[in-house]
C-alpha cells in the first residue's frame, strides 16, 4: 500500500486558496480560526490585519470590485463572524463575489452556546449566495472549491465557509481533482431564445427614441465594447446607474450621466420620454425607477440581466432575456441597423442646456466651498483617472455627478446597501488589488468616523490612498431629507469631528484643512505627492443640498430642481 | 390564487430552512410545504403551495433557482393535469348517539376510521384540497376536537418527473442550518 500524505484542515484551506488564485486575504485571528493562522506563514498569501472585521470584509470586497477577482476574508467564530455581516450584505446587494472564512468552535461544541460560538452560517443565510458549515477536514477543499465557484457564476455574490476548529486540526488527503464543483452549473441560463432575440431586434428597428440604461452587470459580464457597439451602430444614447458609472465611458458623446433619484433632470426626462428602454444589466432598483406606475409611461422595454428573478420584478418588461449581456449582444449586434437619432439626441441636449445654467459647477467662485466644487476639480486634477472609493450620502451622490467616470472598475461604491463606513477600508483593498492605480476616498465626516481606524491598517501595510473628507458637520444627506420632508427638524444630524489633521498626525500621515476653493489644488497636489497615505478635510458649505432630487415614491419627472443662479449666488446657501 | 411548485433538492440539513427562508425573505405567502424522500436517496422533494399572482409565482420559482442546493422547480397546474393529494387525521365527537351518522359520512367521503374510543373517532381522509376540505365542512357540526394536515403532495399526470437523470447532487455533508430536511 502506498502511503498518500495527509494535511491538516488549516494547510487545506491555504492550499485551496493559493490554487483559486488568492495572493490576499484581509482578516483578524481569534481563537476559533488560531489553527488556520498557524499554518498561514508556510503559504505565499498577504495577509492584511484589518481593525475591525467589518472593514474586512469592505477590503475584501473594494479589492474585488478593482480587480474582478474573488475577495478572500477570514475571521474568527463568534463576534469576529457577526462583524462580517454588513459588510456581506453590502456585497451581495451589489454583486461582489466574495469567500469569508470564519472559525468555528469545535464540533462537539457546536449548538452548546459554547464560548464565542454563533450560528453564523443561520445569521448570514439571507446575505450570502450560499453558506456552508464544515466540521471534517475531507469537507474542506470541496466546500471552498464550491464556495469559488458560486461566488464567481452566474450573478456574483459572497460565499460564508464555517470551519469548525477541530476540522483544522485533524487530517485528510488533498483531491484537488476530485474535489470539482459541479452545483453551482445547475441553473446557469439556458441557451438563448432566438424568439426573444428577433423580439428585441424589431423593438430596436421600430424605436424613434431609444435608450439604453446601462447597469453595473455591463462591468460584471465585460461587456463594454458591447454595448458601445451597440450605442454607436444604432446611435442610442445611455444613461447609468450609480453602480453602471465607468462601465461605459461617461465622456462619450452618447452618454447622458447618471439617472434616478439624483440624477440630472435631462437624463430622467429622456427616460419618461423614451419609447424604449434597453436596460441592460441592470435591476430597476426604487432609486433609479421613481414611482413605478409612472415610469417611462411611453416605452416599450427590454431587459437583459444574468439573474432571472430580477425579471418583470420591479418593472415589468416586453422583452426579458435572462442571459449573459455580452453573449446576448454579441448575437444581436450584427443584426442591429445602423440608424441615425439626430432628432432625439437633439431635444435631449436641449434638456441639458436648461439644467447647465443652474449647474453649481458653472458659477463663479462666490467665497463658498462647495462640495461640488471639490469633485469637479479632483476630477480635473486627476484627469478622470483615478479610482474614486465614495462612502454613502451626499458626497456619494456629487462625486457621482462631477466626477466623471471613463474607466471600468472606476468608481467603488456601496449602492445597494448604501453602507456608511465603506470607502476607506474598500479603498485599501482596491489600492492592493490595482497598486499602480490612483486612489481617492470620498467620505463625509459622518462615514468616515465609523471606520477610520482602518487609517493605521494603511499605515502598517504601507498602503497609499488619497482621502477627501467632505466635512460639512451634518450627517448631510439625513439633513436634507430633514429639510425637505421633516420640516427642518435636524433630528441627530449635527455630528461634530475631531481635528483631522491631528488625527492624521496620531496615525502618522499628513492631514491638511481646504476651506476655499482656492486652496484645492495645491492640497490635492500634496496628497498626490506624498508617499503615504494622506487626509484633506474639505470644511464645506454646511447646509448644501444634492439636486437635482426625485422625493421617495415620486414619478421620475416631479424632480426638485436646482435652485436658481441668482439665490445660491447672492446667499451661497441652501434656500431650503 | 394557489401554485403549486415541485421543489427537488440535495437531501442534506438545513435544505428547508434555506427555501422556508427564501418564502420568507421575499414575502411569498406559503399555503402548505411538505418535504420527503423520493425515488433517489439523494434527493428530496417538496411540494409548495403558494397562494400569490401568476408573476409573483413565477418569480418564486426563479428565485429558487437560484439555491445551490435545488437541484430542479416544477410550477405544476400551467396548461396540465396534475395529482395533488393531501392527507387529514380529523378526531371528532362520536357518541353513541351520533355514531353511526358519522360512519355513514366516512363512508360517502372513503375515508377510513384509524381510531374509537369512547366518545370519538379518528378518521383519517386523503384527497384533494377540495375533498379534505368537505370533509372538515361537514363534520364540523359534530364538532372537531383535533385537526392535522399533512398539506399537499402534487405530481403531474402523464408526463416523466422533472427530475433529470442528468442533474447531478454532490456528496459535502456540509450544509449549515439546524433543521434537518
Amino acid at each position: 500500500m502506498s502511503k498518500v500524505e495527509s494535511h491538516t484542515g488549516a494547510q487545506l484551506i491555504w492550499d485551496s486558496l493559493v490554487r483559486e488564485g488568492v495572493d490576499t486575504v484581509f482578516g483578524y485571528p481569534g481563537g476559533a480560526i488560531l489553527p488556520t493562522y498557524d499554518a498561514m506563514t508556510e503559504y505565499p498569501i498577504r495577509h492584511v490585519l484589518v481593525r475591525h472585521e467589518q472593514s474586512a470584509a469592505h477590503m475584501a470586497d473594494g479589492y474585488a470590485r478593482a480587480s474582478g477577482r474573488v475577495g478572500v476574508v477570514v475571521a474568527t467564530s463568534g463576534p469576529g463572524a457577526t462583524n462580517l455581516v454588513t459588510g456581506l450584505a453590502t456585497a451581495m446587494l451589489d454583486s461582489t463575489p466574495l469567500v469569508a472564512i470564519t472559525g468555528q468552535v469545535g464540533s462537539g461544541l457546536l449548538g452548546t452556546d459554547a464560548f464565542q460560538e454563533v450560528d453564523i452560517t443561520g445569521i448570514t443565510l439571507p446575505v450570502t449566495k450560499h453558506n456552508y458549515l464544515v466540521t471534517r477536514a475531507e469537507d474542506i477543499v470541496p466546500a471552498l472549491r464550491e464556495a469559488f465557484a458560486v461566488a464567481r457564476s452566474g450573478r456574483p455574490g459572497p460565499v460564508l465557509v464555517d470551519i469548525t476548529k477541530d476540522a483544522q486540526q485533524s487530517r485528510a488527503v488533498l483531491d484537488w481533482e476530485g474535489a470539482e464543483p459541479r452545483r453551482h452549473l445547475r441553473h446557469l441560463p439556458a441557451p438563448l431564445d432566438p424568439a426573444a432575440l428577433a423580439q428585441a431586434l424589431d423593438l430596436i428597428r421600430e424605436a424613434k427614441r431609444p435608450l439604453i440604461l446601462a447597469g453595473h452587470g455591463i462591468q460584471l459580464s465585460g461587456a463594454r465594447a458591447e454595448v458601445l457597439a451597440l450605442a454607436e451602430r444604432a446611435d442610442i444614447p445611455y444613461a447609468l446607474t450609480l453602480l453602471g458609472l465607468g462601465a461605459v465611458p461617461a465622456t462619450h458623446p452618447l452618454s447622458l450621466g447618471m439617472m434616478g433619484m439624483h440624477g440630472e433632470a435631462w437624463v430622467n426626462r429622456a427616460i419618461q420620454e423614451a419609447d424604449l428602454l434597453l436596460a441592460l444589466g441592470m435591476r430597476f432598483d426604487d432609486r433609479v425607477t421613481g414611482k413605478l406606475k409612472e415610469y417611462a409611461p411611453h416605452a416599450k422595454k427590454i431587459h437583459i440581466d444574468i439573474d432571472a428573478s430580477e425579471l418583470n420584478k420591479n418593472v415589468p418588461v416586453d422583452v426579458a432575456i435572462a442571459a449573459d449581456l455580452g453573449e446576448v449582444l454579441r448575437a444581436l449586434l450584427p443584426q442591429v441597423p445602423v440608424a441615425d437619432r439626430s432628432a432625439w439626441l437633439g431635444s435631449i441636449r436641449e434638456w441639458r442646456g436648461d439644467s447647465a445654467v443652474r449647474d453649481i459647477k458653472n458659477l463663479p467662485d462666490d467665497g463658498h466651498l462647495y462640495a461640488a466644487h471639490v469633485m469637479h476639480d479632483l476630477w480635473r486634477l486627476t484627469k478622470g483617472e483615478a479610482v474614486v472609493v465614495s462612502d454613502v450620502g451626499q458626497h456619494q451622490m456629487w462625486e457621482a455627478q462631477y466626477y466623471h467616470h471613463d474607466g471600468e472598475r472606476s468608481l467603488i461604491t456601496s449602492g445597494g446597501a448604501g453602507t456608511m463606513g465603506f470607502a476607506l477600508p474598500a479603498a485599501i483593498g482596491a489600492k492592493i488589488a490595482r497598486p499602480e492605480a490612483e486612489v481617492w476616498v470620498v467620505a463625509g465626516d459622518g462615514g468616515f468616523q465609523m471606520t477610520f481606524a482602518e487609517l493605521m491598517t494603511a499605515v502598517q501595510e504601507g498602503v497609499k490612498v488619497n482621502i477627501a473628507v467632505i466635512n460639512n458637520g451634518y450627517l448631510g444627506m439625513v439633513r436634507q431629507w430633514q429639510a425637505l420632508f421633516y420640516e427642518g427638524r435636524y433630528a441627530a444630524t449635527p455630528i461634530l469631528s475631531p481635528d483631522f489633521v491631528k488625527l492624521a498626525d496620531a496615525f502618522g500621515i499628513p492631514g491638511q484643512r481646504v476651506e476655499s476653493r482656492a486652496e484645492v489644488a495645491a492640497a490635492v497636489e500634496r496628497a498626490r505627492a506624498a508617499e503615504t497615505t494622506a487626509l484633506i478635510e474639505f470644511k464645506v458649505e454646511q447646509e448644501d443640498s444634492v439636486y437635482p432630487m426625485v422625493p421617495a415614491g415620486a414619478a421620475l419627472h416631479d424632480m426638485i430642481r436646482r435652485p436658481s443662479p441668482s439665490v445660491l449666488a447672492e446667499t451661497g446657501a441652501d434656500p431650503v | 390564487m394557489s401554485h403549486v411548485l415541485v421543489v427537488y433538492t440535495d437531501d442534506e440539513p438545513g435544505v428547508l430552512t434555506r427555501v422556508a427562508s427564501l418564502f420568507r425573505r421575499r414575502s411569498f405567502n406559503i399555503h402548505s410545504l411538505t418535504v420527503g424522500p423520493t425515488e433517489r436517496p439523494d434527493v428530496s422533494r417538496m411540494t409548495v403551495v403558494v397562494d400569490t399572482d401568476e408573476a409573483t409565482a413565477r418569480r418564486a420559482v426563479e428565485h429558487l433557482r437560484k439555491l445551490v442546493n435545488v437541484l430542479e422547480v416544477q410550477q405544476l397546474g400551467v396548461g396540465q393535469s396534475n395529482v395533488l393529494r393531501d392527507l387529514a387525521l380529523i378526531r371528532v365527537k362520536a357518541g353513541p348517539t351520533k355514531r353511526s351518522e358519522v360512519l355513514q359520512l366516512v363512508e360517502v367521503f372513503r375515508a377510513n376510521v384509524v381510531d374509537i374510543a369512547e366518545d370519538t373517532l379518528v378518521i383519517e381522509c386523503t384527497g384533494s384540497l377540495a375533498k379534505i376540505e368537505a370533509l372538515v365542512d361537514t363534520l364540523r357540526p359534530f364538532g372537531i376536537i383535533e385537526l392535522g394536515r399533512t398539506g399537499a403532495v402534487a405530481m403531474a399526470r402523464g408526463t416523466p418527473t422533472a427530475l433529470k437523470a442528468s442533474v447531478t447532487p454532490l456528496r459535502t455533508g456540509t450544509n449549515a442550518g439546524s433543521m434537518s430536511v
